[in-house]
């Protein structure tokens, strides 16, 4: 217990280090620029394959559960929507996330703290920390909420196409469904729990790469410490958020 | 000149530097010598701050570095340049631009300045040829060689050294000795290397401190090294078969 919130104090700290005023503009806009393409672009084919599955998937079930005389079709393509928008776009893909993005950071910055890279920052004058992590912050905060997007949008469109393909139901219905009490607001929802997670699963990560200690082995653990408390962390703050948001 | 006061240094109870106090003179070789598990890494580590001392204080000229906090330090940094044990090249980045980025971060010079200091760095330590390679791609002393060039690109008024020849063949350690001994003379740096290598002791060694199971055993320069009255020392220096034989035919 008491080394929960030790952690949670030098995490503290070490936000409050990244957080400082940057040594020079133009290096960091170059590096979040770089971050973007190897946390975010790289990201694009992930997210796109699973949620066009997971669309598809989520339709196809809907359409059967829901086959009864009293429910009408459309339904389908409303409760699809939901789904995507509410959970999937932004807490599942987020956890896929901190998989993939969160295990890179940490073992990146994991192995710069075993090989004295980060020393050798230190020792030029550089605030390591707000050098290695507030451009990949930064990045992933701006770029998350544009793959949250990009999966809403494949994802029911992975749902039409299965309407369509297996002819389970009538696409038209589908579209109608789609259409069926939108609010925009849902969408600022998402986006705003997927700014939160962004932040959330780069800070954790590179927080287990900072501090690591030893050899190669500590860097592997560090990596998978980082996937498992950003995960958790992204669940307590998605219902958190829910129950801010949406009451 | 880096004065280092009664520094005591340990590691979850177990000491590791027992109040050490020494004296390392500016535009001369500094060599901190030892075993392996001595505390050498740690009494260097230690000077720079990436240890922080228990007790005792560390003096940059007149400044007590020890008691600065971090915004204060960085600035001592800028004129400070050290070689890990590793080389601790950015991996991410290529020779040219691990040379460049102290240039990057702390000055205003326009891109052509700052590629010709680097391509004068990268000539001195005959890496040239090397800029757009990885560390990756490199030879245990390219990665050193570079690592010096990394060092010296800020023109460091401090230069810390730790085993800048180890794993290297013997021509290229002494290449880089004399490298290192050159720029000392050259630009009045205060160098503090770490070595448990003879030859560099011999070769360019001007003032030696030699650091037994964290305490400072002996030092001196290496004129007086080879008659030094001490039994560890000796055991040390004499430990090679060469060094015996050179002993004995000096008798
Ligand atoms: N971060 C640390 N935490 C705990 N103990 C440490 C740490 N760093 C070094 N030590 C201990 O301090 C002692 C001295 O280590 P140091 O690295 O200074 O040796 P060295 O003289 O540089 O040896 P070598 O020539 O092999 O590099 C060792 O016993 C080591 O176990
Ligand atoms: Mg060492």
């Amino acid at each position: 217990m008491f080394k929960f919130f030790e952690s949670i104090g030098k995490y503290t700290l070490l936000m409050q280090k990244v957080f400082s005023r940057p040594e020079k503009r133009s290096i960091y806009y170059r590096r979040i620029w770089h971050e973007m393409e190897a946390l975010g672009l790289n990201s694009i084919g992930l997210t796109a394959i699973i949620s066009i599955f997971i669309g598809s998937a989520v339709t196809l079930q809907m359409a059967i559960t829901l086959e009864s005389p009293f429910i009408p079709q459309f339904m389908i393509g409303y409760a699809t929507r939901e789904v995507m928008i509410l959970e999937f776009s932004s807490t599942v893909v987020a956890l896929i996330l901190a998989g993939k993005v969160g295990s890179n950071i940490a073992s990146e910055i994991g192995t710069m703290r075993i090989t004295e890279q980060i020393d050798a920052l230190e020792i030029m004058g550089v605030n390591s920390a707000s050098y290695l992590i507030l451009p990949k912050i930064v990045a992933t905060v701006f770029f998350f909420p544009f793959l949250a997007i990009f999966s809403m949008l494949i994802g029911i469109g992975g749902g039409y196409g299965i309407a369509v393909l297996t002819g389970i139901m009538n696409p038209m219905e589908y579209i109608d469904g789609l259409r069926y009490c939108f609010y925009t607001e849902e969408i600022t929802y998402a986006l705003t729990k997927m700014v939160f997670f962004a932040f959330f699963i780069t800070s954790i990560s590179a927080y287990c790469g900072y501090y690591a200690k030893g050899n190669s082995l500590e860097v592997g653990k560090a990596s998978t410490k980082a996937v498992v408390v950003s995960s958790i962390v992204i669940m307590i703050c998605n219902l958190v958020l829910t129950q801010i948001i949406r009451t | 000149m880096i004065k280092v006061e009664n520094v005591v240094k340990s590691f979850e109870g177990r000491t590791v530097l027992k109040d050490i106090s020494v004296e390392f003179g500016t535009g001369q070789t500094n060599l901190i010598i030892g075993r392996s598990g001595s505390g050498k890494t740690v009494l260097l580590k230690s000077l720079v701050g990436l240890h922080d001392v228990d007790e005792g204080a560390i003096y940059y000229d007149d400044v007590c570095f020890s008691k600065l906090d971090f915004r204060a330090r960085k600035d001592i940094r800028r004129d400070v340049g050290m070689i890990f044990q590793g080389g601790a090249l950015l991996d991410a980045s290529t020779v040219a631009e691990n040379v460049k980025l102290p240039l990057d971060l702390f000055t205003e010079q326009s891109e052509e300045e700052k590629m010709e200091r680097v391509n004068t760095c990268l000539k001195r330590v005959n890496l040239e040829h090397a800029h757009h390679l990885y560390p990756s791609e490199l030879s245990g002393g390219m990665v050193k060689r570079a690592a010096i060039a990394r060092a010296i690109v800020m023109n460091p008024r401090y230069l810390f050294c730790d085993e800048p020849n180890s794993g290297l063949d013997p021509q290229t350690s002494i290449v880089i000795d004399n490298l290192i001994s050159d720029i000392t003379k050259e630009y009045n740096i205060t160098t503090i290397i770490n070595t448990h290598d003879m030859n560099s002791v011999m070769e360019i060694g001007e003032k030696i401190v030699f650091i037994y199971e964290g305490e400072k055993w002996w030092e001196g320069s290496k004129d007086d090294i080879l008659h030094a009255d001490n039994q560890e020392l000796s055991d040390f220096v004499f430990a090679s078969a060469m060094a015996k034989r050179a002993k004995k035919a000096s008798k």
